[in-house]
């Protein structure tokens, strides 16, 4: 009796879950988790956790089902999971993606399927041109943006010659060609390290100094940044030659860098203290929900692809299945996004402004970034042309 | 001419870097026939250790002086509480647990320390350049590590040539049941050895620290190339991985120097610059299959068993 009275209650439970589930906006959640760059993922992963807050958890009155996945930063591993997500997950959208390399290796799985995804940080030169989808939506950037600004502000700095170094990989490559793109001077070198794995950059700091270039600029996200600038101060080659960076220095390294960031200007799309209502309430509630943390551009990011998400449901009233429908919103960038207003390009990509960054010492002596200046007011990736969408 | 100066310099330190890694390595693995992979995980504790006890003391010399003293005893407890077990296992019975090892020192970090890594700063005399010859300036903390590292191998040398434990470790590399069945201690030796080659890890680790971050698994890329060493130089012999350590390390930095502007000069710019890092990181593989189809026991290898 007993027994049978378990099995009913197991068969109800069986019964209610996939009705609930049917009812809910699921959502696929890629990023690295594990490793030396987990503390990225888990950024994301707050940010992204504190917009569902912010929406009440729930998204046009449904409520918002995550499945995080861990990539591990390997191209490989990532599109399995975004096998995973869209066949046997069946999810409505896939966010995510810190690494050109693995967003490359999982599009066609996503774009196959017609599944959304939204690209909150890579952003290989080829989804901005060629490999450009109605399905692929962006709320960060093409690769070669951040890099191309600092080209500029070095123009403006009247720098002369500059000397390259960057990570074999797809970002690496598009970061080293953006500065290219728009510095005026000379390039007298250009040295690509072994990714992720090499640390030491003894051998190519050597090059630099004999290059006897004006400057340097270096792509290093994650730990590396770490690594590259406590060997560029240790060398002695901070009090040389001035560095000029993209995603190299934020609030995730720069406790680990210290003093050896300061000096060393960045550009961003976004940072903390950008002066609009939602940006400051994001970066508040941050605080009090994660205490001891600091929100990035990253994190910015996923909560920027989540408030994306909630605009595109609410226009179709939760009618997942009117795709184009949702396409069509999100074109417009109905959102307040935490980096001020902006919009997407043919290619899904923002057109938007890129700030100059500084590190400071704020009120409590702890090094933060601050906004200088605005480098360049709306600008757009230049491979939108490439993309065949109109 | 200064570049290359400079650049050897570089492969020398590297080298020395990894003789201390994969010294520990191949005592191990050479008296003790017995395969660590956990080796990296005490290397990393090495760091952990001195990032620690550095901020704890304020002093830099003080704390890796305290976080040697730790690695080695986290090693001689290690030895005693797990691993002694794994001795008259299979390899793969070691190479399982020592996987397992790994995984639980990383999760143990993670656990003490957090997923964030750490810092170990440098003090202001380490951080400026030094002038070696006119015209050639090198940071003083990698010429430390040139000096130190270099110190370390003349002692172990010392140890192992002129001593009577040196003797032992020696005589353990050659025939293990002669010197037990001679009455010698040899569970007591094999700590001794496992703490040794634990000290040395932790050192390399420590001192790699400032130039690089401390952070979780940070051993296990680095002891890819270890195992390389003590594979060219032949298993169970100092000088071997003496040889092999600057060897790896010249050949490395060197490729990685000066193997784009050659591939530049045949292909094309971006061909060239693409193909030069993934081609010079593979010259130390090249060179290990090289030598393992013309000396298989190695470059140096220890007396026959």
């Amino acid at each position: 009796m007993k027994k049978t009275f378990w099995l009913a209650g197991a068969m109800a439970l069986a019964l209610a879950q996939p009705a609930t589930a049917a009812d809910s906006v699921k959502i696929g959640f890629v990023s690295t988790f594990s490793g030396p760059t987990a503390v990225i993922g888990n950024d994301m992963r707050n940010s992204f956790e504190l917009a569902l807050d912010h929406l009440g958890r729930k998204i046009d009155g449904k409520p918002v089902e995550v499945i995080y996945e861990d990539d591990q930063q390997k191209p490989d591993v990532g599109k399995q999971k975004t096998e995973k997500l869209v066949q046997s997950d069946k999810v409505d959208f896939i966010v995510g993606y810190i690494w050109s390399n693995v967003l490359l290796a999982s599009l066609k799985t996503a774009v196959d399927s017609k599944t959304f995804l939204i690209s909150a940080n890579a952003g290989p030169s080829q989804l901005a041109g060629e490999l450009c989808s109605p399905y692929v939506f962006s709320t960060s950037w093409q690769n070669d943006q951040t890099p191309a600004a600092m080209g500029l502000y070095m123009n403006q700095k009247g720098v002369k010659s500059v000397f390259l170094i960057g990570p074999n990989y797809a970002a690496g490559k598009d970061m080293l060609a953006g500065v290219k793109s728009t510095f005026k001077g000379e390039v007298v070198g250009e040295e690509y390290t072994v990714w992720p794995s090499q640390l030491d950059f003894s051998a190519e700091l050597t090059k630099a100094r004999n290059s006897k270039a004006e400057s340097i600029f270096v792509f290093y996200p994650g730990a590396a940044g770490v690594q590259f600038l406590n060997q560029y101060a240790q060398a002695g080659i901070k009090a040389q030659i001035p560095l000029y960076t993209a995603f190299t220095v934020d609030e995730l390294s720069l406790p680990l860098q210290k003093d050896n960031a300061i000096g060393i200007p960045g550009a961003q799309e976004w940072v903390n203290d950008l002066p609009n209502a939602e940006n400051k309430k994001f970066v508040e509630d941050y605080h009090k929900k994660y205490p001891g943390l600091r929100p990035t551009y990253y994190g910015a990011q996923a909560y920027d692809a989540a408030q994306l998400i909630n605009s595109a449901v609410v226009a179709v009233k939760g009618d997942l299945t009117k795709k184009d429908a949702m396409k069509a919103e999100m074109e417009k960038a109905n959102f307040k996004s935490l980096r001020g207003p902006f919009k997407y390009g043919n290619n899904h990509i923002p057109i938007q402004n890129f700030y100059l960054q500084d590190v400071v010492k704020d009120a409590d002596g702890q090094l933060s970034l601050k906004t200088v200046a605005t480098i360049v007011k709306d600008d757009q990736d230049k491979f939108h042309d490439k993309c065949p969408m109109k | 001419m200064y570049l290359v100066v400079e650049q050897l310099l570089n492969g020398l330190q590297f080298g020395l870097l990894l003789f201390l890694l994969a010294a520990g390595l191949t005592l191990v693995f050479g008296i003790m026939d017995f395969v660590n992979l956990a080796h990296g995980s005490l290397y990393m504790m090495g760091a952990y250790f001195a990032a620690t006890f550095v901020a704890w003391t304020g002093s830099f010399v003080l704390g890796a002086l305290m976080a040697l003293g730790a690695t080695l005893l986290l090693g001689i407890v290690l030895e005693y509480v797990a691993l002694r077990h794994l001795y008259g296992r299979d390899h793969l019975d070691q190479v399982l647990a020592t996987f397992g090892l790994i995984l639980f020192f990383n999760d143990a970090v993670r656990l003490i320390w957090g997923p964030a890594g750490l810092a170990l700063p440098l003090p202001a005399w380490l951080t400026v350049p030094v002038q070696i010859i006119p015209g050639v300036y090198y940071p003083a903390y990698r010429l430390m590590i040139i000096v130190v590292a270099l110190a370390v191998a003349a002692l172990l040398y010392l140890v192992v040539m002129r001593t009577r434990v040196g003797m032992l470790i020696r005589a353990g590399a050659s025939n293990r049941e002669m010197i037990g069945a001679l009455g010698i201690n040899i569970k007591l030796l094999f700590t001794l050895v496992f703490g040794l080659g634990a000290a040395l890890a932790g050192l390399a680790g420590l001192m790699q620290a400032p130039i690089l971050t401390v952070q979780i698994g940070m051993g296990e890329n680095i002891l890819i190339l270890a195992f390389v060493i003590i594979v060219i130089g032949g298993i169970g012999s100092i000088r071997g991985a003496f040889m092999a350590a600057l060897f790896v390390g010249i050949i490395d930095t060197m490729g990685r120097a000066f193997l784009p502007d050659l591939l530049r000069k045949v292909l094309s710019g971006a061909a060239a610059s693409t193909a030069a890092p993934a081609l010079s990181s593979m010259l130390i593989y090249l060179l290990m299959a090289i030598i393992l189809v013309l000396r298989p026991e190695g470059l140096f290898p220890a007396a026959k068993r």
